[in-house]
Formats: structure tokens, C-alpha cells, sequence
């Protein structure tokens, strides 16, 4: 392997492991909270989910980056500006309105990719990507359950999930954003070209939104910089919290 | 719908093909779809199972419990009805 596809590779997978670590702690907060104890359990479902496919992914990047960092050396001991995470995930929790349309966003991505990926000429990236992709089918059957109901529910939960969605939407450009990273990657054919996914992603976005009687937003101005590592403010408040007992306690075992 | 409104569901599981649905408890779910996403939530954490079947807990017909007597003492003394005077071959499962 070429050091510029070992570059891209670390890159990439830290992206995958770090913006499905930030989304499960996001849904983690909601342990305790959901507004059914059914959908308590769901919720964290979901969480123990994505944070399974973060240590999959961020074990990997370690490994690909070859300088001896494991998993929760990766996910506890970087601060925010070195997170690669879409900033889509990163956003707080408002209310559960919010919270689907987020992770609706998300996981209509989300599905599109670990499909692709399956068939990655990197064998480790493949079976990761056909280990999660089940879960994810799963996970966007879920949240687009979700947005139907709220969508074509009553006046007020319609006008909450169509102001999450109409907040939430300028973060949606970030996941289709391409580099030379992501074009060395395409080139080897170990990772799709992130534009490839958009069609997929408008073409469920549509009919999931038909049903639910909401209106997409227009595409106007987007956010961009996770992928940098520029983020929001919110970051540095939930990776705080994350960290607080690895860095107080350091290689604290129990 | 007022959450309150939302109705009882009881959910069985079929623990592997072969065997029959089996009872494991209830939840509440606004319609059948919901139900089975939120039984594959909170009574299959742990591959339990390879299929799931709700049933709103109105359409079940419940015997009561004080018709016990009437209804089932009458079977102890016939012991004719239980199949136990057959021998079971050895390569019969799930009996």
C-alpha cells in the first residue's frame, strides 16, 4: 500500500469510527429519557450499535496508522479538533423529533454506504461494512418509522420534525463531500466516491418524506469542516463528558 | 394519538424453526409494525429468536380463572388421554 492510500485509509476510517461514536453517545443521552420505555430500549439499541461499529472502525485506523494506538486510545485520548466526524452528528439533542430526523439523515447515508462498502477491495473494510450493514438496515427502518409517524401525525408533531429537518438540512452536504483523500480512495476502489451515494440518499430522502407529508428543504448553503476537524461548539461539550474517566484516570482498568 | 391510548400488545417469539411461538410478555405499540420493531428491541436483545409474532392483547379470548375446576379438573383421572404408554423413538425431537 502505497503511504498516500495509508493516509487516506487512516483518514477515512477514523471518519466512519468517529462520526458513529459522536451519533452513539448522542443517543446514549437519551438513556432514561425517551418518551416510551420501549423506545427508551430502541434508542440505545441504536447507541450500543454504532458505538460496536466506532471500536470496528477506529481499531482498524489504528491499526492502518500503524503507530501503536488502539481503539480508546483513538476515541479517548484526541480532542475535538482532531475528530473527523460529520458535524450532522455531532449536533445536541432538542427534542425527540430532532433526534429521528438526525439520525434519519444519517442512517439514509449511512445504508447507501455500508452496502458499497461490502464489496471494498480492502478485505477488513468490507467485512466490517457487512458486519454493520445489517444493523443499519435496521436503524433507517427505525428512524424512517419514525419521521412517518411524526410527520403524519398531529399539527404540533408535524411542525417539529419539519423545523428539525428545515435546522438539520444544511448539515446533510458534508456527507457527499469529496477530497483527494476520498479520490485515492475511489481510485483503488476501497472506498465508493461519496457523490455516488447522493442519488441513493435523495431517492429514499423523497420517498420518506412524501409519505410523511414534509417538504425538503432547498439545498442552499451548507455547512462544511468535520471533515478538517473544524467543528461546531457542541463537540468539546459531549467529548468532555465522554472522556472525563479515561483522562482523570488514565489506563484505569476494572 | 394520546400515549395513553396506545394499546397492549402481546408478543410471542419463536425461539428456532421447528418449535412453536412462545408467550414472552407484552408491550405497548401504537400498531402492529411498531409493535414488532419494538419487541425485536426489548425481547430480542439476545438473538432470541427468528420470528416474532404481536397480537393485540383485545383479541384474545382469556379463559377465567375461577372456571378452572370446571374446565380442566374433570382430565386428572383420566390418565388414558396422556400419551405415555408409547415409547418414543429415539430420534423424535421436541416431544
Amino acid at each position: 500500500m502505497s503511504n498516500d492510500t495509508q493516509q487516506a485509509l487512516f483518514g477515512y476510517a477514523l471518519r466512519l469510527g468517529d462520526t458513529s461514536l459522536v451519533l452513539g453517545h448522542r443517543l446514549s443521552e437519551w438513556c432514561g429519557h425517551a418518551p416510551e420505555l420501549e423506545e427508551d430500549i430502541a434508542l440505545t439499541n441504536v447507541a450500543l450499535d454504532l458505538v460496536g461499529h466506532a471500536r470496528l472502525w477506529l481499531a482498524y485506523a489504528g491499526e492502518v496508522e500503524g503507530k501503536g494506538r488502539d481503539e480508546d486510545r483513538l476515541a479517548y485520548r484526541r480532542d475535538v479538533f482532531d475528530y473527523r466526524n460529520h458535524l450532522l452528528v455531532e449536533q445536541p439533542n432538542r427534542d425527540f423529533g430532532h433526534t429521528i430526523v438526525r439520525q434519519f439523515l444519517h442512517d439514509s447515508w449511512a445504508v447507501e454506504l455500508y452496502d458499497r462498502l461490502t464489496a471494498s477491495t480492502d478485505a477488513t473494510l468490507a467485512g466490517i461494512a457487512a458486519k454493520a450493514v445489517k444493523e443499519v438496515r435496521y436503524h433507517v427502518r427505525h428512524s424512517a418509522d419514525w419521521l412517518i409517524r411524526l410527520g403524519d401525525g398531529t399539527a404540533v408533531s408535524h411542525a417539529k420534525v419539519q423545523d428539525a429537518l428545515d435546522r438539520l438540512w444544511p448539515y446533510t452536504g458534508e456527507m457527499f463531500e469529496s477530497d483527494a483523500a476520498s479520490a485515492t480512495l475511489a481510485a483503488a476502489g476501497i472506498a465508493p466516491d461519496p457523490l455516488e451515494l447522493r442519488a441513493a440518499w435523495n431517492a429514499r430522502i423523497a420517498e420518506i418524506l412524501a409519505e410523511a407529508t414534509l417538504s425538503r428543504p432547498a439545498d442552499g448553503w451548507m455547512q462544511k469542516g468535520g471533515l478538517r476537524g473544524e467543528h461546531s461548539e457542541h463537540l468539546g461539550f459531549l467529548l468532555a463528558e465522554m472522556q472525563f474517566l479515561p483522562r482523570a484516570y488514565p489506563d484505569a482498568t476494572w | 394519538m394520546d400515549r395513553k391510548d396506545w394499546p397492549l400488545f402481546e408478543i410471542f417469539i419463536r425461539p428456532k424453526n421447528g418449535l412453536s411461538h412462545k408467550h414472552v410478555g407484552s408491550l405497548h405499540a401504537a400498531d402492529g409494525r411498531m409493535a414488532l420493531d419494538n419487541a425485536r428491541d426489548v425481547y430480542t436483545r439476545r438473538g432470541e429468536g427468528v420470528s416474532i409474532w404481536a397480537v393485540p392483547a383485545a383479541s384474545i379470548a382469556a379463559s377465567d380463572p375461577s372456571d378452572k375446576a370446571s374446565l380442566f379438573d374433570p382430565a386428572d383421572d383420566k390418565i388414558y388421554r396422556h400419551p405415555t404408554f408409547y415409547e418414543i423413538p429415539a430420534d423424535v425431537k421436541n416431544i
